[in-house]
């Protein structure tokens, strides 16, 4: 299997995004933002497609797409406060939207692979570009930790304490976007909110501190990219959907043993 | 003359077009044990949200600590407890010791080390709050009472001057509501922390404060407790109230 070059650019690049999906994730389900995952790969498909029609190359058009489109959200988040979750609805109505009407407009036949993850196409400049961005996540994430954890925990009191509730929100918004627009080569942009989500729930089920669920949700990423990427070169599948069925198997398993500990 | 804390001066506040406070004026000082009460909706936990800064008013002004709340940033001098504890999911991984170390990094401006005396200082607290040798213990697995303890220690950690708290006791057993009195009691007398406290139980609080501010329609009346203990309920409720005795 690693004979093959691109099979081991996929798993270098399958592994980045396996720690950096779920760590961002981790801070997103905490908060009860799991579905900005799903806004924002649908915005970064509009972007995909844009960069098709422009010749521009489509991981960066998609990064802008979702980080203009994390500034969005957060500022409908304002104006519709009792309503937050709206905020999503419609940047996600125009991110489909958009994606739409550009996809038809010209040459787009490549989005396939954007949509549910591709490992041939990957390509040595896209690996600099997601370790690169990825190390970035990581750095960032394990700098701003303990005010992530204290605006997860208790946002009211996070900001009475002095952390900087809204300058951080916004910039944790950018760390989302980018992770989704980077992760949607290897998942898929269908399936990344998945990858950002299903490992978190898995390690909330056993995870005993703050820290060691951030360790397991990591360690079940790591673990679904690599038996997703095995299963999906040795059984043909699309590996987007490989590696999410594995977190889910996971997931299951997960509760099936914890339920019978008890 | 004692120290003002928080000083408030002809503040009205609204929700749309509904006002909840009309201008209100008040004024908390240094040692006060203040409880805040009134009837659902009486805007209560607003006023203690506009006291830190949380909610902004539409007119009027607040200070603290002698600084407008708009440019306030002395966050170490204040303590808060949110709502939390009743809303508290508890799923949520975060050990005893994690959470009151939010509050000592807080301010930090990068990630900040985890020193020797943040440590002590943790343990410190917590035995403050009679909860030592619960450190490690995941918060979700506390019962309501001990979970409102490690938020005081978590508040308590940066030797904070004022501690706002939100409806603390809410769905906590009336033994743990007695330890949380006590132990309010302690902080207000030992370490002369000022305390306010919103709470919706007109009795106990009472009892247990020195100063009480009655919220109704939109004003705020102060209850003499050197007159009278009891606090009529009419004003809060209105004067058709009828009270319902009963036996148990």
């Amino acid at each position: 299997m690693f004979y093959y070059d691109f099979m081991r650019r996929s798993f270098i690049m399958g592994i980045i995004i396996a720690m950096i999906a779920p760590t961002v994730g981790y801070f997103l389900v905490l908060r009860r933002q799991s579905v900005i995952g799903d806004t924002l790969s649908h915005v970064a498909l509009s972007g995909a497609a844009f960069g098709m029609i422009t010749n521009t190359y489509p991981v960066y058009t998609a990064i802008i797409f979702a980080i203009i489109a994390a500034f969005g959200i957060e500022g409908l988040r304002r104006k519709y406060e009792n309503y937050a979750e709206l905020s999503l609805s419609i940047v996600l109505s125009a991110g489909v939207g958009l994606a739409s009407v550009l996809l038809s407009l010209g040459n787009t036949q490549g989005i396939l692979s954007y949509l549910f993850g591709s490992l041939s196409l990957v390509n040595t400049d896209e690996i600099i570009l997601v370790i690169g961005l990825g190390v970035v996540i990581l750095i960032t994430v394990f700098i701003l930790y303990k005010k992530l954890f204290y605006m997860a925990f208790d946002e009211e009191s996070a900001y009475l304490a002095g952390v900087p509730v809204k300058s951080l929100n916004l910039f944790f918004s950018v760390l989302v976007a980018v992770t989704v627009a980077i992760s949607m080569r290897i998942v898929g942009v269908l399936l990344i909110s998945s990858l950002m989500v299903l490992p978190v729930a898995a390690s909330l089920i056993i995870a005993n501190s703050f820290k060691s669920g951030l360790m397991y949700s990591i360690l079940f990423g790591v673990i679904s990219v690599v038996i997703g990427l095995i299963a999906s070169y040795y059984l043909d599948l699309a590996s987007g959907g490989a590696i999410v069925l594995t977190a889910l198997i996971l997931l299951i398993v997960t509760i099936i043993i914890h339920s019978k500990k008890k | 003359m004692k120290e003002k804390i928080v000083n408030i001066k002809n503040m009205s506040f609204s929700y749309g077009s509904n006002k909840v406070l009309d201008d209100v004026s008040l004024s908390i000082e240094k040692g006060d044990f203040v409880g805040i009460i009134g009837a659902n909706g009486s805007a209560k936990s607003t006023l203690l949200k506009l006291m830190v800064g949380l909610l902004k008013a539409d007119s009027g002004t607040v200070e603290l600590f002698g600084k407008p709340i708009e440019s306030f940033n002395e966050f170490k001098r204040i303590g808060y407890l949110s709502q939390t504890a009743r809303e508290f999911n508890n799923m949520f991984p975060a050990t005893v010791e994690e959470v009151i170390a939010a509050n000592l990094y807080a301010n930090e401006v990068l990630r900040g080390r985890f020193r020797r005396k943040n440590h002590k200082r943790i343990d410190e607290v917590l035995k403050t709050v009679e909860m030592d040798g619960f450190k490690k213990r995941k918060i979700g697995n506390l019962s309501g009472g001990q979970k409102q303890r490690v938020f005081i220690a978590r508040a308590l950690v940066n030797n904070p001057e004022i501690l706002f708290m939100d409806e603390p006791l809410v769905g906590v057993d009336l033994e743990s509501q007695n330890k949380f009195y006590n132990l309010l009691d302690k902080l207000n007398r030992e370490y002369n922390i000022t305390l306010v406290m919103v709470s919706h139980d007109i009795g106990v609080i009472s009892q247990k404060v020195n100063r009480v501010f009655c919220l109704a329609n939109g004003k705020v009346y102060e209850h003499d407790l050197k007159i009278n203990r009891n606090i009529s309920l009419d004003i809060m409720y209105g004067e058709n109230m009828n009270m319902l005795y009963h036996q148990h």
